[in-house]
Protein backbone atom coordinates (compact mmCIF):
# COMPACT_ATOMS: atom_id res chain seq x y z
CA UNK A 1 0.00 0.00 0.00
CA UNK A 2 1.49 3.39 -0.39
CA UNK A 3 2.29 5.85 1.85
CA UNK A 4 -0.74 8.69 0.44
CA UNK A 5 -2.84 5.16 0.82
CA UNK A 6 -2.03 4.59 4.60
CA UNK A 7 -2.35 8.64 5.36
CA UNK A 8 -5.47 8.90 3.70
CA UNK A 9 -7.20 5.95 6.36
CA UNK A 10 -5.38 7.39 9.03
CA UNK A 11 -7.03 10.98 8.29
CA UNK A 12 -10.32 9.23 7.34
CA UNK A 13 -10.32 7.25 11.13
CA UNK A 14 -9.37 10.24 12.54
CA UNK A 15 -11.93 12.68 11.56
CA UNK A 16 -14.59 10.41 11.48
CA UNK A 17 -14.15 8.87 14.66
CA UNK A 18 -14.14 4.82 13.43
CA UNK A 19 -12.10 1.77 13.78
CA UNK A 20 -9.25 1.79 11.17
CA UNK A 21 -10.45 -1.77 10.34
CA UNK A 22 -13.51 -0.66 8.40
CA UNK A 23 -11.17 2.57 6.65
CA UNK A 24 -11.36 0.23 2.98
CA UNK A 25 -10.42 1.02 -0.44
CA UNK A 26 -14.20 0.69 -0.90
CA UNK A 27 -15.88 2.02 1.99
CA UNK A 28 -17.95 5.25 1.61
CA UNK A 29 -17.68 7.78 3.78
CA UNK A 30 -22.02 8.51 4.08
CA UNK A 31 -22.72 4.73 3.46
CA UNK A 32 -20.45 2.99 5.32
CA UNK A 33 -18.75 5.23 7.58
CA UNK A 34 -21.27 7.34 9.09
CA UNK A 35 -19.79 10.55 7.80
CA UNK A 36 -22.71 13.79 6.97
CA UNK A 37 -22.05 15.82 3.87
CA UNK A 38 -20.51 18.39 6.08
CA UNK A 39 -18.18 15.51 7.26
CA UNK A 40 -17.02 14.98 4.01
CA UNK A 41 -16.11 18.85 3.38
CA UNK A 42 -14.25 18.94 6.46
CA UNK A 43 -12.76 15.57 5.48
CA UNK A 44 -11.38 17.27 2.02
CA UNK A 45 -10.06 20.25 3.54
CA UNK A 46 -8.12 17.62 5.42
CA UNK A 47 -6.96 16.05 2.97
CA UNK A 48 -5.83 19.29 0.78
CA UNK A 49 -4.06 20.01 4.63
CA UNK A 50 -2.33 16.97 4.61
CA UNK A 51 -0.77 16.75 0.96
CA UNK A 52 -0.33 20.37 0.23
CA UNK A 53 -2.69 20.59 -2.51
CA UNK A 54 -5.50 22.14 -3.97
CA UNK A 55 -8.96 19.78 -4.37
CA UNK A 56 -11.50 22.05 -6.65
CA UNK A 57 -14.91 21.56 -5.93
CA UNK A 58 -15.97 19.68 -8.71
CA UNK A 59 -13.28 17.15 -8.32
CA UNK A 60 -14.46 17.14 -4.41
CA UNK A 61 -17.83 15.98 -5.19
CA UNK A 62 -16.46 12.85 -7.07
CA UNK A 63 -14.54 11.81 -3.67
CA UNK A 64 -17.16 9.26 -2.29
CA UNK A 65 -15.24 6.58 -1.25
CA UNK A 66 -11.65 6.01 0.13
CA UNK A 67 -10.05 4.44 -2.81
CA UNK A 68 -11.50 8.04 -4.46
CA UNK A 69 -9.30 10.18 -2.34
CA UNK A 70 -6.48 8.02 -2.59
CA UNK A 71 -6.63 7.67 -6.36
CA UNK A 72 -7.31 11.62 -6.72
CA UNK A 73 -3.94 12.41 -4.53
CA UNK A 74 -1.69 9.47 -5.91
CA UNK A 75 -2.81 11.97 -9.25
CA UNK A 76 -2.43 15.22 -7.84
CA UNK A 77 -0.49 15.57 -4.93
CA UNK A 78 2.75 16.82 -5.02
CA UNK B 1 -52.93 28.58 32.68
CA UNK B 2 -51.73 25.57 33.25
CA UNK B 3 -49.34 24.70 36.61
CA UNK B 4 -45.89 23.88 35.98
CA UNK B 5 -43.34 21.47 38.10
CA UNK B 6 -39.75 20.44 38.41
CA UNK B 7 -39.25 16.80 37.79
CA UNK B 8 -35.61 16.63 36.74
CA UNK B 9 -32.03 18.47 37.64
CA UNK B 10 -28.84 18.27 35.35
CA UNK B 11 -25.54 20.32 36.46
CA UNK B 12 -22.07 20.81 35.29
CA UNK B 13 -20.04 23.01 37.70
CA UNK B 14 -16.75 24.32 38.97
CA UNK B 15 -17.27 22.12 42.17
CA UNK B 16 -18.74 18.65 39.91
CA UNK B 17 -20.16 17.09 37.50
CA UNK B 18 -23.21 16.18 38.85
CA UNK B 19 -26.24 18.02 40.94
CA UNK B 20 -25.99 15.90 44.32
CA UNK B 21 -21.88 16.35 44.52
CA UNK B 22 -22.06 20.03 43.68
CA UNK B 23 -24.71 20.38 46.31
CA UNK B 24 -23.06 18.39 48.90
CA UNK B 25 -19.75 20.42 48.04
CA UNK B 26 -21.41 23.92 48.20
CA UNK B 27 -22.95 23.20 52.18
CA UNK B 28 -19.95 21.75 52.72
CA UNK B 29 -18.45 25.70 51.57
CA UNK B 30 -15.96 24.50 49.19
CA UNK B 31 -14.64 27.08 46.24
CA UNK B 32 -14.54 26.25 42.76
CA UNK B 33 -12.28 29.14 42.24
CA UNK B 34 -8.17 28.63 41.16
CA UNK B 35 -5.47 30.28 39.27
CA UNK B 36 -6.36 28.81 35.42
CA UNK B 37 -3.97 26.57 34.14
CA UNK B 38 -5.35 25.66 31.01
CA UNK B 39 -3.55 29.08 29.10
CA UNK B 40 -1.19 31.61 29.75
CA UNK B 41 -2.84 34.45 32.17
CA UNK B 42 0.31 36.36 32.96
CA UNK B 43 -0.54 39.52 30.96
CA UNK B 44 -3.97 39.37 32.61
CA UNK B 45 -5.21 41.10 35.37
CA UNK B 46 -7.82 38.55 36.75
CA UNK B 47 -5.67 35.24 36.77
CA UNK B 48 -8.40 33.09 38.89
CA UNK B 49 -11.60 31.33 37.56
CA UNK B 50 -13.72 28.70 38.85
CA UNK B 51 -13.49 25.86 36.15
CA UNK B 52 -14.82 22.72 35.70
CA UNK B 53 -13.04 19.49 37.44
CA UNK B 54 -11.95 17.34 34.64
CA UNK B 55 -11.25 14.05 35.18
CA UNK B 56 -12.32 10.42 34.32
CA UNK B 57 -15.97 10.83 35.64
CA UNK B 58 -15.16 9.22 38.82
CA UNK B 59 -15.46 11.33 42.25
CA UNK B 60 -17.88 13.84 40.88
CA UNK B 61 -15.10 14.69 38.22
CA UNK B 62 -16.30 15.91 34.49
CA UNK B 63 -15.49 13.48 31.53
CA UNK B 64 -16.61 14.64 28.66
CA UNK B 65 -16.56 11.78 26.83
CA UNK B 66 -19.20 10.32 29.37
CA UNK B 67 -21.81 12.85 27.34
CA UNK B 68 -21.12 13.31 23.89
CA UNK B 69 -19.12 11.02 21.37
CA UNK B 70 -15.41 12.71 21.09
CA UNK B 71 -15.34 13.00 17.44
CA UNK B 72 -18.55 15.12 17.76
CA UNK B 73 -17.02 17.24 20.86
CA UNK B 74 -14.19 18.20 18.13
CA UNK B 75 -16.63 20.07 16.16
CA UNK B 76 -18.31 22.04 18.96
CA UNK B 77 -17.06 24.43 21.70
CA UNK B 78 -17.10 23.01 25.30
CA UNK B 79 -20.41 25.02 25.69
CA UNK B 80 -22.46 22.52 23.82
CA UNK B 81 -20.90 19.66 25.36
CA UNK B 82 -21.39 20.94 29.26
CA UNK B 83 -25.33 21.14 27.81
CA UNK B 84 -25.12 17.60 26.92
CA UNK B 85 -24.21 16.54 30.43
CA UNK B 86 -26.34 18.23 32.11
CA UNK B 87 -29.29 17.98 29.55
CA UNK B 88 -28.69 14.06 29.93
CA UNK B 89 -28.58 14.27 33.80
CA UNK B 90 -31.89 15.67 34.16
CA UNK B 91 -33.83 13.43 31.79
CA UNK B 92 -32.83 10.50 33.25
CA UNK B 93 -33.21 12.19 36.71
CA UNK B 94 -36.97 13.11 35.58
CA UNK B 95 -36.73 9.32 34.04
CA UNK B 96 -38.39 11.15 30.82
CA UNK B 97 -36.79 9.49 27.89
CA UNK B 98 -39.89 10.22 25.27
CA UNK B 99 -39.94 7.23 22.43
CA UNK B 100 -43.46 7.83 20.96
CA UNK B 101 -43.98 10.66 18.69
CA UNK B 102 -46.50 11.96 20.84
CA UNK B 103 -44.60 12.47 23.79
CA UNK B 104 -41.47 13.23 21.57
CA UNK B 105 -43.55 16.20 19.85
CA UNK B 106 -44.90 17.07 23.35
CA UNK B 107 -41.29 17.70 24.81
CA UNK B 108 -39.13 20.68 23.96
CA UNK B 109 -35.90 22.42 24.28
CA UNK B 110 -35.09 26.12 25.62
CA UNK B 111 -31.12 25.78 26.75
CA UNK B 112 -29.54 29.46 26.38
CA UNK B 113 -26.25 30.43 26.52
CA UNK B 114 -24.58 34.13 26.77
CA UNK B 115 -21.68 34.01 24.62
CA UNK B 116 -21.28 31.04 22.79
CA UNK B 117 -18.62 29.79 21.59
CA UNK B 118 -16.39 32.55 21.69
CA UNK B 119 -13.28 30.16 21.94
CA UNK B 120 -14.00 28.79 19.15
CA UNK B 121 -14.63 32.28 16.83
CA UNK B 122 -11.21 33.53 18.41
CA UNK B 123 -9.55 30.40 16.93
CA UNK B 124 -11.07 30.49 13.53
CA UNK B 125 -10.60 34.36 12.82
CA UNK B 126 -6.79 33.58 13.52
CA UNK B 127 -7.06 30.59 10.88
CA UNK B 128 -8.72 32.98 8.48
CA UNK B 129 -6.30 35.74 8.83
CA UNK B 130 -3.08 33.24 8.78
CA UNK B 131 -4.30 30.49 5.86
CA UNK B 132 -7.43 32.09 4.07
CA UNK B 133 -11.01 31.22 3.70
CA UNK B 134 -10.79 28.00 2.59
CA UNK B 135 -9.18 26.33 5.85
CA UNK B 136 -12.68 27.36 8.10
CA UNK B 137 -14.07 24.41 8.91
CA UNK B 138 -17.69 23.23 8.01
CA UNK B 139 -18.44 22.96 11.53
CA UNK B 140 -16.85 26.50 12.37
CA UNK B 141 -20.45 27.86 12.80
CA UNK B 142 -22.98 25.21 13.80
CA UNK B 143 -20.46 24.95 16.10
CA UNK B 144 -20.30 28.11 17.89
CA UNK B 145 -24.06 29.25 17.81
CA UNK B 146 -25.94 29.65 20.97
CA UNK B 147 -29.10 27.47 19.97
CA UNK B 148 -26.68 24.15 18.86
CA UNK B 149 -26.82 23.50 22.33
CA UNK B 150 -30.28 22.84 21.94
CA UNK B 151 -30.13 21.75 18.69
CA UNK B 152 -27.61 18.52 19.98
CA UNK B 153 -30.07 17.75 23.18
CA UNK B 154 -32.84 17.62 21.03
CA UNK B 155 -31.07 15.18 17.87
CA UNK B 156 -29.20 13.34 21.25
CA UNK B 157 -32.71 12.52 23.02
CA UNK B 158 -35.60 12.97 20.54
CA UNK B 159 -36.90 16.46 21.47
CA UNK B 160 -39.28 17.55 18.93
CA UNK B 161 -41.43 19.94 20.58
CA UNK B 162 -41.01 23.62 20.62
CA UNK B 163 -36.81 24.20 19.76
CA UNK B 164 -36.18 27.57 21.80
CA UNK B 165 -32.74 29.47 23.17
CA UNK B 166 -32.80 32.52 25.07
CA UNK B 167 -29.44 35.10 25.08
CA UNK B 168 -29.47 38.00 27.59
CA UNK B 169 -26.11 37.64 28.96
CA UNK B 170 -26.25 36.60 33.23
CA UNK B 171 -29.88 36.26 33.16
CA UNK B 172 -29.67 33.90 30.67
CA UNK B 173 -30.42 30.48 32.69
CA UNK B 174 -32.98 32.37 34.09
CA UNK B 175 -34.82 33.59 31.80
CA UNK B 176 -34.63 29.84 29.62
CA UNK B 177 -36.39 28.25 32.68
CA UNK B 178 -38.89 31.24 32.92
CA UNK B 179 -40.00 31.29 29.13
CA UNK B 180 -39.98 27.37 29.26
CA UNK B 181 -42.20 27.66 31.82
CA UNK B 182 -44.84 29.93 29.99
CA UNK B 183 -44.62 27.63 27.20
CA UNK B 184 -45.80 24.63 29.07
CA UNK B 185 -48.67 26.77 31.11
CA UNK B 186 -49.64 28.08 27.48
CA UNK B 187 -50.04 24.47 25.76
CA UNK B 188 -47.19 24.59 23.35
CA UNK B 189 -45.67 21.64 25.17
CA UNK B 190 -45.82 19.60 28.30
CA UNK B 191 -42.12 19.00 29.21
CA UNK B 192 -39.42 21.15 28.70
CA UNK B 193 -35.73 20.51 28.73
CA UNK B 194 -34.63 23.80 30.15
CA UNK B 195 -31.34 25.59 31.10
CA UNK B 196 -28.52 27.67 30.67
CA UNK B 197 -24.76 26.43 29.55
CA UNK B 198 -21.31 28.49 29.44
CA UNK B 199 -18.09 28.15 28.53
CA UNK B 200 -16.44 31.68 28.82
CA UNK B 201 -13.00 30.74 30.51
CA UNK B 202 -10.43 31.51 27.75
CA UNK B 203 -7.98 34.20 26.99
CA UNK B 204 -10.31 36.75 24.85
CA UNK B 205 -13.71 36.81 27.55
CA UNK B 206 -11.04 37.11 30.34
CA UNK B 207 -10.02 39.90 28.41
CA UNK B 208 -12.73 41.46 27.95
CA UNK B 209 -14.56 41.29 30.85
CA UNK B 210 -11.01 42.66 32.55
CA UNK B 211 -11.25 45.40 30.19
CA UNK B 212 -15.24 46.22 32.05
CA UNK B 213 -13.56 46.63 35.10
CA UNK B 214 -15.90 43.26 35.87
CA UNK B 215 -13.39 41.09 36.72
CA UNK B 216 -11.97 40.13 40.32
CA UNK B 217 -8.38 41.21 40.22
CA UNK B 218 -7.12 41.40 44.06
CA UNK B 219 -6.98 37.70 45.25
CA UNK B 220 -5.05 36.15 42.34
CA UNK B 221 -2.86 34.79 45.17
CA UNK B 222 -6.00 33.31 47.29
CA UNK B 223 -8.61 32.40 44.51
CA UNK B 224 -11.06 30.94 46.89
CA UNK B 225 -11.18 34.03 48.91
CA UNK B 226 -12.01 36.04 45.76
CA UNK B 227 -15.67 35.57 45.10
CA UNK B 228 -16.87 37.92 48.20
CA UNK B 229 -20.58 38.80 47.27
CA UNK B 230 -21.39 42.08 50.21
CA UNK B 231 -17.77 42.22 51.91
CA UNK B 232 -16.52 45.07 51.94
CA UNK B 233 -12.70 44.23 49.97
CA UNK B 234 -14.98 42.18 47.33
CA UNK B 235 -13.51 43.90 43.56
CA UNK B 236 -15.35 41.65 41.32
CA UNK B 237 -16.90 38.78 40.09
CA UNK B 238 -14.77 35.31 39.69
CA UNK B 239 -15.42 33.94 36.01
CA UNK B 240 -17.43 30.56 36.09
CA UNK B 241 -18.08 27.64 33.75
CA UNK B 242 -20.84 25.05 33.08
CA UNK B 243 -24.44 24.24 32.74
CA UNK B 244 -27.79 24.09 34.55
CA UNK B 245 -30.90 22.10 33.26
CA UNK B 246 -34.19 21.53 34.58
CA UNK B 247 -37.28 18.94 33.47
CA UNK B 248 -40.20 21.69 33.95
CA UNK B 249 -43.53 19.81 33.05
CA UNK B 250 -47.13 20.33 33.39
CA UNK B 251 -48.53 18.97 36.89
CA UNK B 252 -50.94 16.64 35.79
CA UNK B 253 -48.58 15.10 33.65
CA UNK B 254 -46.01 14.66 36.09
CA UNK B 255 -48.61 13.68 38.62
CA UNK B 256 -50.17 11.13 35.57
CA UNK B 257 -46.61 9.40 35.49
CA UNK B 258 -46.06 9.29 39.69
CA UNK B 259 -42.86 11.51 38.45
CA UNK B 260 -40.77 12.85 41.53
CA UNK B 261 -41.51 16.77 41.90
CA UNK B 262 -38.79 18.49 43.36
CA UNK B 263 -40.78 22.19 43.54
CA UNK B 264 -43.42 24.20 41.43
CA UNK B 265 -42.70 27.23 39.53
CA UNK B 266 -45.08 29.80 40.69
CA UNK B 267 -43.81 33.03 39.66
CA UNK B 268 -41.66 34.44 37.01
CA UNK B 269 -40.87 38.16 36.58
CA UNK B 270 -39.11 40.50 33.96
CA UNK B 271 -37.66 43.24 33.40
CA UNK B 272 -35.30 45.74 31.82
CA UNK B 273 -33.12 48.89 33.04
CA UNK B 274 -33.31 51.23 30.45
CA UNK B 275 -30.15 52.56 31.90
CA UNK B 276 -26.37 51.87 31.04
CA UNK B 277 -24.90 48.64 29.01
CA UNK B 278 -23.10 47.03 31.54
CA UNK B 279 -23.80 48.95 35.10
CA UNK B 280 -27.44 48.10 36.72
CA UNK B 281 -29.57 51.23 37.35
CA UNK B 282 -28.42 52.72 40.79
CA UNK B 283 -31.99 52.64 42.33
CA UNK B 284 -32.65 49.04 41.68
CA UNK B 285 -35.76 49.94 40.34
CA UNK B 286 -35.22 47.16 37.32
CA UNK B 287 -34.02 44.29 40.11
CA UNK B 288 -37.64 45.78 42.21
CA UNK B 289 -39.53 45.37 39.37
CA UNK B 290 -38.90 41.63 38.28
CA UNK B 291 -38.92 40.29 41.92
CA UNK B 292 -42.17 41.93 42.43
CA UNK B 293 -43.70 40.53 38.98
CA UNK B 294 -42.77 37.06 39.86
CA UNK B 295 -44.36 37.57 43.03
CA UNK B 296 -47.29 38.94 42.03
CA UNK B 297 -47.30 36.23 39.02
CA UNK B 298 -47.11 33.28 41.80
CA UNK B 299 -49.76 35.17 44.33
CA UNK B 300 -47.51 35.09 47.05
CA UNK B 301 -47.18 37.87 49.82
CA UNK B 302 -43.08 39.25 50.36
CA UNK B 303 -43.72 37.63 54.01
CA UNK B 304 -44.33 34.16 52.57
CA UNK B 305 -40.49 34.24 50.77
CA UNK B 306 -38.29 32.40 53.21
CA UNK B 307 -35.08 32.02 50.77
CA UNK B 308 -33.82 34.28 48.02
CA UNK B 309 -30.53 33.15 45.50
CA UNK B 310 -29.53 36.40 44.95
CA UNK B 311 -27.56 37.58 41.84
CA UNK B 312 -25.17 38.93 43.46
CA UNK B 313 -21.67 38.89 41.59
CA UNK B 314 -19.34 39.94 44.51
CA UNK B 315 -19.36 43.46 42.39
CA UNK B 316 -20.53 47.22 43.34
CA UNK B 317 -23.92 46.26 41.91
CA UNK B 318 -24.49 43.48 45.14
CA UNK B 319 -25.77 46.78 47.17
CA UNK B 320 -28.23 47.65 44.73
CA UNK B 321 -29.71 44.47 44.31
CA UNK B 322 -29.93 44.62 47.95
CA UNK B 323 -32.00 47.76 48.41
CA UNK B 324 -34.19 46.27 45.67
CA UNK B 325 -35.05 43.30 47.82
CA UNK B 326 -35.50 45.67 50.85
CA UNK B 327 -37.92 47.61 49.04
CA UNK B 328 -39.40 44.03 47.94
CA UNK B 329 -39.75 42.46 51.26
CA UNK B 330 -40.65 45.58 53.58
CA UNK B 331 -41.52 44.68 57.35
CA UNK B 332 -40.80 41.23 56.30
CA UNK B 333 -37.17 41.31 55.92
CA UNK B 334 -35.86 40.02 59.16
CA UNK B 335 -37.66 36.65 58.06
CA UNK B 336 -35.46 36.10 54.78
CA UNK B 337 -32.26 34.37 54.11
CA UNK B 338 -30.62 35.58 51.06
CA UNK B 339 -27.27 34.39 49.80
CA UNK B 340 -25.32 34.33 46.74
CA UNK B 341 -23.59 31.29 45.84
CA UNK B 342 -21.77 32.77 43.15
CA UNK B 343 -19.19 32.89 46.31
CA UNK B 344 -18.89 29.22 45.95
CA UNK B 345 -18.64 28.26 42.21
CA UNK B 346 -18.45 32.07 40.76
CA UNK B 347 -20.46 33.88 37.72
CA UNK B 348 -21.50 31.27 35.43
CA UNK B 349 -22.81 33.91 33.22
CA UNK B 350 -25.42 32.69 30.79
CA UNK B 351 -25.41 29.10 33.16
CA UNK B 352 -25.56 31.13 36.46
CA UNK B 353 -29.32 31.72 36.55
CA UNK B 354 -30.03 27.66 35.94
CA UNK B 355 -27.69 26.48 38.22
CA UNK B 356 -29.07 28.99 40.48
CA UNK B 357 -32.28 27.95 40.02
CA UNK B 358 -31.36 24.49 41.13
CA UNK B 359 -29.61 25.74 43.92
CA UNK B 360 -33.02 27.25 45.27
CA UNK B 361 -34.78 24.20 44.35
CA UNK B 362 -32.68 21.77 46.53
CA UNK B 363 -32.52 24.33 49.26
CA UNK B 364 -36.67 23.76 49.09
CA UNK B 365 -35.95 20.26 49.24
CA UNK B 366 -33.73 20.59 51.86
CA UNK B 367 -34.72 22.88 54.25
CA UNK B 368 -31.71 25.19 54.12
CA UNK B 369 -29.94 28.11 52.78
CA UNK B 370 -26.37 27.77 51.23
CA UNK B 371 -23.98 29.87 52.41
CA UNK B 372 -21.86 33.27 51.23
CA UNK B 373 -18.88 32.64 51.56
CA UNK B 374 -16.04 34.70 52.76
CA UNK B 375 -18.10 37.57 53.85
CA UNK B 376 -16.09 38.58 56.57
CA UNK B 377 -17.28 42.71 57.12
CA UNK B 378 -20.42 43.40 55.09
CA UNK B 379 -20.40 46.31 53.46
CA UNK B 380 -23.70 46.73 54.32
CA UNK B 381 -26.32 46.98 56.97
CA UNK B 382 -29.56 44.33 56.65
CA UNK B 383 -31.90 42.77 58.29
CA UNK B 384 -32.26 40.12 56.06
CA UNK B 385 -29.79 36.98 56.91
CA UNK B 386 -26.65 37.16 54.42
CA UNK B 387 -25.82 33.27 55.51
CA UNK B 388 -22.56 34.38 56.04
CA UNK B 389 -19.58 31.34 55.63
CA UNK B 390 -22.11 28.38 57.11
CA UNK B 391 -25.54 27.30 55.34
CA UNK B 392 -28.49 27.81 57.77
CA UNK B 393 -31.13 25.04 58.24
CA UNK B 394 -34.56 26.59 58.10
CA UNK B 395 -38.10 26.25 56.62
CA UNK B 396 -38.14 27.17 53.15
CA UNK B 397 -41.24 26.97 51.38
CA UNK B 398 -40.54 29.76 48.87
CA UNK B 399 -37.59 30.55 47.23
CA UNK B 400 -36.96 33.38 44.60
CA UNK B 401 -33.42 33.36 42.39
CA UNK B 402 -32.49 36.23 41.03
CA UNK B 403 -30.09 36.60 37.71
CA UNK B 404 -29.69 40.27 36.02
CA UNK B 405 -27.92 40.59 32.80
CA UNK B 406 -25.54 43.41 30.80
CA UNK B 407 -28.26 45.34 28.85
CA UNK B 408 -30.46 45.98 31.46
CA UNK B 409 -32.23 42.65 31.45
CA UNK B 410 -33.45 41.21 34.41
CA UNK B 411 -35.77 37.63 35.55
CA UNK B 412 -36.72 36.58 38.78
CA UNK B 413 -38.25 32.73 39.06
CA UNK B 414 -39.82 31.85 41.92
CA UNK B 415 -40.74 28.49 43.22
CA UNK B 416 -42.46 26.37 46.17
CA UNK B 417 -42.26 23.37 48.07
CA UNK B 418 -44.86 20.71 46.54
CA UNK B 419 -47.62 20.43 48.22
CA UNK B 420 -48.23 17.17 49.48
Amino acid sequence: MSEIADQVKKIVAEHLGVEPAKVTENASFIDDLGADSLDTVELVMAFEEAFNTEIPDDAAETILTVGDAIKFLEKNAA
Amino acid sequence: MRRVVVTGLGMVTPLACGVEPSWRRLLDGQSGASVVERFDVSDLPCKIACTIPRGDGSDGTYNPDDWMEPKEQRKVDEFIVFAMAAAQQALDDADWHPTSYEDQISTGVLIGSGIGGIEGIAEASLILKERGPRRISPFFIPGRLINLAGGYVSIAHGLKGPNHAVVTACSTGAHAIGDAGRLIALGDADVMLAGGTESPVNRLALAGFASCKALCTAFNEEPARGSRPYDRDRDGFVMGEGAGMVVLEEYEHAKARGAKIYAELIGYGLSGDAYHITAPSPDGDGAYRCMSAALKRGGVTPAEVDYINAHGTSTMADGIELQAVERLLGDAAAGVSMSSTKSSIGHLLGAAGAVEAIFSILAIRDQVAPATLNLDNPSVETAIDLVPHKPRARKIDVALSNSFGFGGTNASLLFRRPQS
